[in-house]
């Protein structure tokens, strides 16, 4: 009661709020423009192959955030989206000749009808039964791929080496890059939109208290299939485009468990339901690895991995919430 | 047919002794262990080593091996596990991966990724019942299993500190107030868990190949099982355990080798379809 009197009586005041809720958006497209400018002066492959890893993770990290951090479902098989995404464009380009630039939303369609198909029965499953349910999802795609001789079974499938743009080959992985970009800056607008609507906040009402949602009238079970079906549609299109960047795909890289626990770190490490953890997290975690790796992978000890997991645990350990509590941390200090 | 089925059951007993410990630690503490195969993978080793070096055979260095893993379960809970129990879920399902993966690549810089097996244990050979013929190393190690289960069954059902336990499993608070020490229990049923698939894992080095990365395949079954069986249910874990074996096997034997991984999740999820909290409810 009060604040609706306040606020038609402070125009300035919601004027200031409406410009200052744009201000994201602004940050976003010129850190997208920086980036894109990037191999104007970084002529080193590695770099800009860790930078494109670094955007590519944080965009998955941005759609799993949509049911992990919005809705408060831990899924940890969100690689079946990829897998599904990564194979549908590659099948369709090899058999036929379809070009990628149809080929990926086609791949993010199929990834979405999948999610809704599974989001029936294991939306309905709470806490740890949904996280098991998405890693048998996942161990389900990853062991029908390898027996699965037509789609390249065990082996794999490739991609053409050639240099035809409307095929999105290239020879060299600049083009990607900025493929990358663009990709990473419609997936930032779309969750941040996602998120700032309606749906959203139905989302986190559900993540707060599901049965008090529901009383207050939020459509529980179609909101949560909506988050499901749009992470996953979001995730499949990212998984056609790593298909395509890295020219090989094979069961075990695509259904990999590892790759998601790393999307579900990026985002826990960043902070999960917020906008910009998972880019955070995705930007701290990614140099980790790959530096990890060229340092000390040659020495066929895996050091890199051990040196991983460890810093897995120091940083659940030290820091639960992630990245961003440490902002609110000491905003909460200074208050 | 026969000896796919006796087979299955007895691969069954197995992963319910594996999943038994993930579901008591499960139950109890409310903490997935994703480095509970990797804790089995420890077992392995641990045995592989006792009779490589030591010429100790796993059936009998078996009990030796739960003691080392319900050490490696105490200071995990102790190090680890304690200090995020109030913390968000996903940060202890993430640090018990990267536990996980920790304890992965130090076995594979300290024993290499090669595979090992025992030749010429103690229970080495075949028994012929009938018209079946069954390996006695499965047969050793799901008796052995029986025990195990029959001994944690006794522990948690029948005795003054398994009452204790289910008491912190209902309510950490309520406990404390009546003299339980949460904390306490805590770190006993970690010790209990981790020694319980320690020991079959010490059994499973009688007929299976270590390697760094064969905690990951247990592991996952263990999951299963303990997801379909109900979660914290223990007789849940024991059924699924013993379904989960025999499924795989009737499948291998109907269909296709090839696929009788692929039959146990997706039994896994149309029993999670039907039954949203898993064969059995919460004890």
């Amino acid at each position: 009661m009060n604040s609706s009197i306040d606020r038609p009586a402070s125009p300035p005041a919601s004027a200031k709020r409406a410009g200052s809720s744009r201000r994201p958006l602004l940050i976003a497209v010129l850190v997208a423009a920086l980036l894109a400018a990037a191999p104007v002066f970084v002529k080193d492959a590695f770099t800009i192959q860790v930078l494109l890893m670094v955007i590519m993770f944080g965009a998955l990290g941005a759609a799993w955030n949509l049911v992990g951090g919005f809705l408060g479902r831990v899924s940890f098989g969100h690689c079946v989206f990829v897998g599904v995404g990564g194979y549908t464009t590659i099948l369709l380009l090899q058999h036929l000749k379809l070009t990628p630039i149809i080929g990926i939303p086609l791949g993010g369609l199929l990834s979405a009808a999948i999610a809704w198909v599974v989001g029936g029965p294991t939306l309905r499953l709470a806490g740890h039964y949904f996280a098991m349910a998405t890693i048998a999802l996942l161990q389900i795609g990853l062991l029908l791929m390898i027996n699965w001789q037509w789609a390249g079974g065990a082996v794999g499938l490739e991609a053409p080496i050639a240099e035809a743009p409307w095929m999105l080959l290239f020879r060299s992985k600049v083009p990607y890059y900025w493929i990358a970009i663009g990709l990473a800056l419609l997936t930032f607008l779309a969750t941040w939109f996602l998120v700032h609507s309606k749906v959203g906040f139905y989302w986190r009402a559900i993540n707060g208290d599901e049965s008090a949602a529901r009383s207050l009238g939020v459509p529980a079970d179609r909101y949560k299939m909506l988050a499901f079906v749009l992470s996953g549609g979001i995730t499949g299109v990212w998984g056609g485009f790593f298909a395509m960047y890295v020219g090989f795909i094979e069961p075990e890289s695509m259904f990999s468990l590892s790759l998601s626990v790393q999307v579900v770190l990026v985002a826990i490490l960043g902070g999960v339901g917020s906008l910009l953890g998972p880019w955070l997290g995705a930007a701290l975690l990614i140099p980790l690895s790959e530096g990890t790796r060229v340092m000390w992978g040659s020495s066929g000890l895996g050091l890199d991995l051990l040196i991983f997991g460890l810093a897995i645990l120091l940083v659940t350990m030290f820091l639960p919430g992630g990245l961003v509590t440490l902002r609110r941390r000491r905003g909460a200090a200074r208050r | 047919m026969l000896e796919a089925l006796s087979a299955g059951l007895f691969n069954g007993l197995i992963y319910a002794a594996v999943a038994l410990g993930l579901a008591l630690i499960w139950g109890i503490t409310d903490v997935i262990n994703f480095a509970h195969g990797e804790f089995l993978m420890l077992g392995m080793y641990a045995a592989y080593w006792m009779f490589t070096l030591g010429h100790v055979d796993p059936t009998l260095s078996a009990p030796m091996v739960a003691c080392l893993l319900g050490f490696v379960g105490f200071t995990t809970y102790t190090l680890i596990i304690k200090r995020l129990q109030k913390g968000p879920a996903m940060a202890i399902i993430l640090a018990t991966f990267g536990l996980g993966l920790v304890l992965r690549q130090l076995a594979f810089i300290f024993f290499s990724p090669d595979y090992r097996n025992l030749p010429d244990t103690l229970v080495s050979g075949s028994i012929t019942v009938g018209n079946i013929s069954m390996g006695r190393p499965q047969v050793i190690a799901a008796i052995a299993s029986l025990a195990v289960i029959g001994i944690l069954f006794w522990l948690v059902y029948r005795t003054r500190w398994g009452h204790a336990l289910q008491a912190v499993a209902e309510d950490r608070e309520v406990a404390a107030l009546v003299g339980i020490p949460p904390d306490r229990v805590n770190a006993q049923v970690w010790i209990v868990g981790s020694a319980a698939v320690g020991f079959a894992g010490a059994l499973l080095t009688t007929f299976f190949y270590v390697y760094p990365s064969v905690g990951t395949v247990f592991g996952l079954l263990a999951f299963v099982a303990v997801c379909m069986g109900g979660f914290g249910s223990l007789p849940g874990a024991l059924v699924a355990g013993i379904t989960l074996g025999v499924i795989e096997s009737m499948t291998g034997y109907f269909v296709a080798p090839a696929l009788k991984t692929v039959s146990i999740f997706i039994v896994f999820i149309l029993v999670l379809w039907y039954r949203p909290r898993g064969l059995f409810g919460r004890w």
